[in-house]
């Protein structure tokens, strides 16, 4: 027995009709530490195991009632993977055949050879505990995915994370709200990993990046020939993402013919290929993403309320770094390893100027900013710890800003930012005082990352 | 300190090595030990199909003329020990209570063809005597270091095994006893 094992973790169970066997072998694995339950036949061994995680069976095979094979049987229906040893007085090579054929671990006749026995349950446990360290390695990769890439120590972080864990295990289309670099599709993808649909792909579809002509084709795929150039059947991103997740960034930029295709899509569940007369099935769980106010479309009939209501079933919000200053230090050095690892630089620090400049900033690309700013230091970087010589310039600056260093764009963010707390976020009258239209106001909001006071 | 009844178990007690085995339990744990005559007989443990004694059967008996007291019983014999689902056992304790018995009969080295040794036989059963003692004092097979309470299913591994304590189990042992 290797050293490491404490065999308490294991639970053996011992079914035998015979008292004196079940005794002798519970005293025998108590010496050594392993957790023992006992079962007189196999209703009464079906009883055990509904109760408790039993890892290792001793089965007899020659018991009143349900014999052992046909009880191997059984538990085999509802446990792959408990393993199963049988121990028996009357052995022949034809159940031993069917039994290691039905599944058993290994087989031996008593009365056993105590080392045989230490041998055989050695193996057992063996087998058990690669199981165990496999599915723990499968999950840590999981887990990984999250910790790795979502990186944030913030109350408002952990309350999006906790959202995370308990929309993802359901089959709910989510919602995903945020500024641009706050790292929606990341939080998406955390979803997905930890859904039951982790085994199959997601699917990401930028809508904001594909021209309306293409994006039908795109989404729904065509047949060979449905139109010039069309010379394949080509799946699109419903077909691919057929039983994983199809995440939809920037949902709120598709066009209304789009969006009633999609509504469609998600009301019958089933779709047609450009060009195809066969019905196809939907079968991938919806995860949406957008950084404007969908509410404020729907009001100016931009995005249907219909599509709205039907994705609108779970939302996370993500919030700006801004509002979670806590984060920007455990995010910069998150960066800062990954960037010195795939550059083959030394890990290097940060001065404590640098790290002054990283929490004053205002981050108006968020987390994306600080990703680039970061990785833009690494590259400059020639020294042993990062300055804020090494950020690009602007931010550097910025914590100055207050003393006529300022650039152009904090100019103008500060002062539209002035306009708007003035006018109680009044979308028409700041746009009037700043002699430009609601469009444009709207577009320099979302460049600057300003948000309206709750 | 805690008292421990070695009992000569079978027709004679000769060869068993008694007051070898009594030293070495003392050298190493801190009890007293007395050699005592058994209060009963062992037969009706003996399996004709299988020529051997029932160690669990053995400790039915050990327990029913037990003393009065907490003093621990180690039973000494030189018959084959079995329990019904293996081939054969070196020895059995009750972990953590009263009774424990062991056998000679497989620490000879006769057993195995090989030219008999009294001194390798003693220091195997003085062993066997500690390894089942320290069960009636809640010790079970000791897997991290080298101890007397290892797990013996050779006896190949009684003589690789230590005459002592670990620092843990004899930590547990001195802290009962």
């Amino acid at each position: 027995m290797s050293a490491s094992i404490d065999t308490s973790e294991f639970t053996i169970l011992i079914v035998d009709d015979e008292a004196s066997v079940r005794q002798s072998l519970d005293a025998w694995f108590r010496d050594d530490g392993y957790t023992v339950l006992t079962a007189e036949n196999a209703a009464a061994a079906l009883s055990v195991m509904q109760e408790r995680q039993v890892d290792i069976i001793l089965l007899d095979i020659k018991m009143p009632g349900m014999d052992g094979l046909a009880l191997q049987d059984r538990i085999r229906e509802f446990d792959q993977d408990v393993v199963i040893i049988i121990i028996t007085a009357f052995a022949t090579v034809d159940t031993a055949v069917r039994a290691l054929k039905a599944g058993a671990f290994d087989y031996t006749t008593k009365p056993v050879d105590p080392d045989e026995l230490s041998i055989l349950v050695r193996n057992a446990v063996d087998k058990v505990r690669l199981r165990r360290e496999n599915a723990a390695l499968r999950e840590n990769l999981d887990t990984l995915t999250l910790a790795e890439d979502i990186v944030g120590e913030s109350s408002q972080m952990r309350h999006v994370l906790d959202m995370v864990k308990t929309v993802a295990p359901t089959d709910s289309t989510v919602l995903i709200l945020g500024e641009s670099g706050t790292g929606k599709e990341l939080v998406a993808r955390a979803i997905h990993m930890n859904s039951r649909r982790k085994y199959f792909p997601m699917i990401p579809v930028n809508c904001g990046a594909l021209p309306e002509g293409l994006l039908e084709s795109e989404l729904f795929g065509h047949e060979r020939g449905a139109f010039t150039g069309a010379q394949y059947r080509r799946k699109g991103k419903f077909e691919m993402a057929k039983g994983g997740s199809l995440f939809l960034d920037e949902i709120g930029t598709l066009s209304l013919k789009s969006q009633i295709d999609l509504l469609r899509v998600l009301q019958d569940k089933e779709f047609h290929r450009v060009g195809g007369e066969q019905a196809v099935k939907a079968d991938f769980r919806l995860i949406c993403a957008t950084n404007i106010d969908l509410e404020e479309e729907v009001k100016r009939g931009q995005f249907r309320e219909d599509l709205y209501y039907r994705i609108n079933v779970f939302t996370i919000l993500i919030p700006p770094l801004r509002e979670r200053p806590g984060d920007i230090m455990p995010l910069a050095e998150h960066f800062l390893k990954q960037h010195c690892a795939a550059m083959n630089r030394p890990l290097v620090g940060m001065t404590d100027a640098t790290r002054e400049t990283l929490v004053a900033h205002h981050w108006p690309g968020n987390v994306r900013e600080l990703e680039n700013a970061i990785e833009r230091a690494v590259v400059v970087n020639r020294g042993s710890a990062i300055t804020p010589e090494d950020l690009p310039l602007r931010m550097a600056g910025s914590i100055s800003g207050e003393n006529g260093n300022e650039t152009l764009a904090d100019v103008e963010r500060r002062h539209i930012q002035r306009l708007l707390d003035e006018n109680k976020w009044n979308i028409s009258r700041t746009a009037e005082r700043l002699s430009i239209d609601r469009v444009t106001l709207y577009n320099k909001i979302e460049k600057y990352g300003l948000k309206r006071p709750e | 300190m805690r008292e421990v009844e070695l009992i000569p178990l079978g027709s004679s007690s000769r060869g068993l090595g008694l007051d070898v085995v009594r030293d070495g339990i003392m050298r190493v744990l801190p009890v007293t030990v007395h050699i005592r005559e058994a209060r009963f007989n062992i037969e009706d443990a003996f399996d004709t199909s299988r020529q051997q004694y029932h160690s669990t059967q053995i400790l039915a008996r050990m327990l029913e003329h037990a003393p009065a007291g907490e003093s621990k019983m180690l039973g000494i014999t030189s018959f084959d020990l079995f329990i019904p689902v293996l081939t054969f056992v070196f020895g059995q304790a009750q972990l953590d209570n009263r009774a424990a018995v062991f056998s000679l009969f497989r620490l000879h080295n006769e057993f195995y063809g090989l030219p008999a040794s009294r001194e390798l036989l003693y220091e195997r059963a003085t062993k066997e005597a500690l390894h089942e003692l320290g069960h009636t004092f809640g010790l079970r097979h000791c897997q991290d270091h080298p101890c007397v309470m290892n797990s013996s299913t050779y006896v190949e591994d009684i003589d690789l095994k230590p005459g002592h304590f670990c620092l843990p189990c004899s930590r547990h042992v001195h802290s009962v006893a």
